[in-house]
């Protein structure tokens, strides 16, 4: 919320192009990326972690936000426990178990994939294929209309002329 | 089969209205808990009160556990439900008091009157987590087994109460034929 209100500040001052606030909420960004420095890392593999893993999952409560930009309390508790596991040596796959098992397919920015999200993967690849061959099969029958069998015979042709020249 | 292929963009168009109209009908709010038939998870805390309370201080009946908060507005609206429950002995009541503090939520209680059999404890929102809650109030409805049968996101006043839990309360009664 804090980095949302800074990059709405951000967007006003672009708009009305005063420079000066800009400059201001500039330099007010970077606190909010402290959040995620409050916890210690033994290692730099480790922080790189853990700002991976908040980063990919969703925060339940405010919903549309991951857990690195939420301020949200569930937020918050959940980001220590995910600084918790990684201290006490657990594996990514372990810890997604984790927020699995807890909050389920809603957690994950990239759902698993399971008899219930099959749909959610593979739905727009099916409905790109269905269009593809629609539009296929159109350009098919157009490619194959013969000139011949549109041109006019002679019968035609001559009632054409006449329907042309009784008008003129 | 001509006629039937000139047709097929609106029966297209007309399933996909009804799907998504539906879904428009979905609270993106309520998220499906993952704890629905799962037991209630381990826990050894301590009560409001600071007494020790585990797993087998829970009732061995039907019971529900509703997650509150001093903080929690909402929980106001449905505190007087709460009440009338336990009052009148419907079914016993256990608090989660999450993610507050102590003394706030003693002088909570003492003020608005006190639904909860015990109120479990959790400051630091971890058996939250282990409920997979994701902010108060949200009630669960838990069977003699421990086991948790349904969750309700959100306050539960008189008409979420007769619309929701007693035909849920029912089904858990007429599977499981106890007494009560």
């Amino acid at each position: 919320m804090i980095f949302l209100a800074a990059y709405n500040i951000q967007l006003r001052c672009v708009s009305v192009l005063s420079l000066l606030v800009l400059t201001v909420s500039l330099a007010v960004t970077p606190g909010a990326s402290a959040q995620v420095d409050i916890f210690e890392f033994d290692t730099d593999e480790q922080q790189q972690r853990f700002r991976r893993l908040s980063n990919e999952f969703r925060c339940p409560m405010c919903q549309n936000t991951n857990l690195t930009g939420s301020t949200g309390g569930v937020a918050e508790d959940l980001r220590r426990e995910i600084h918790r596991m990684i201290m006490e040596g657990m594996t990514n796959p372990e810890i997604e178990q984790f927020m699995f098992e807890r909050y389920g397919d809603f957690i994950f920015y990239r759902p698993r994939l399971r008899a219930n999200t099959i749909l959610l993967w593979f739905g727009p690849p099916i409905f790109l294929l269905i269009g593809g061959f629609i539009a296929f099969g159109v350009w098919r029958r157009a490619r194959t209309i013969n000139p011949a069998n549109v041109a006019l015979n002679e019968n035609q042709q001559a009632r054409l002329k006449d329907l042309l020249g009784n008008k003129q | 089969m001509n006629k039937l292929k000139f047709f097929m963009p609106v029966i297209g168009f007309i399933a996909l209205a009804i799907l998504l109209w539906r879904g428009l009908a979905l609270d993106p709010k309520t998220l499906p808990s993952m704890l629905i038939d799962k037991p209630m998870p381990a826990f050894m805390l301590t009560t409001v009160e600071g007494s020790a309370v585990s797993n087998s201080d829970l009732p061995d009946q039907i019971f529900l556990l509703n997650v509150w908060g001093s903080y929690c507005l909402p929980c106001l609206i449905e505190h007087p439900t709460l009440m009338r429950l336990s009052e009148e002995g419907e079914i016993p009541v256990i608090g989660v008091n999450y993610r507050d503090r102590q003394d706030l939520a003693i002088e909570w209680l003492e003020d608005n009157g006190n639904p909860y059999a015990f109120s479990i404890l959790d400051e630091d929102g971890r058996f939250g987590i282990d409920l997979g809650v994701y902010g108060a109030p949200e009630t669960y409805l838990v069977d003699a087994d421990g086991v948790i049968r349904f969750r309700k996101v959100s306050v539960i006043d008189e008409r979420v109460w007769e619309e929701e839990f007693i035909p849920a309360i029912a089904e858990l009664r007429a599977e499981s034929d106890q007494p009560q």
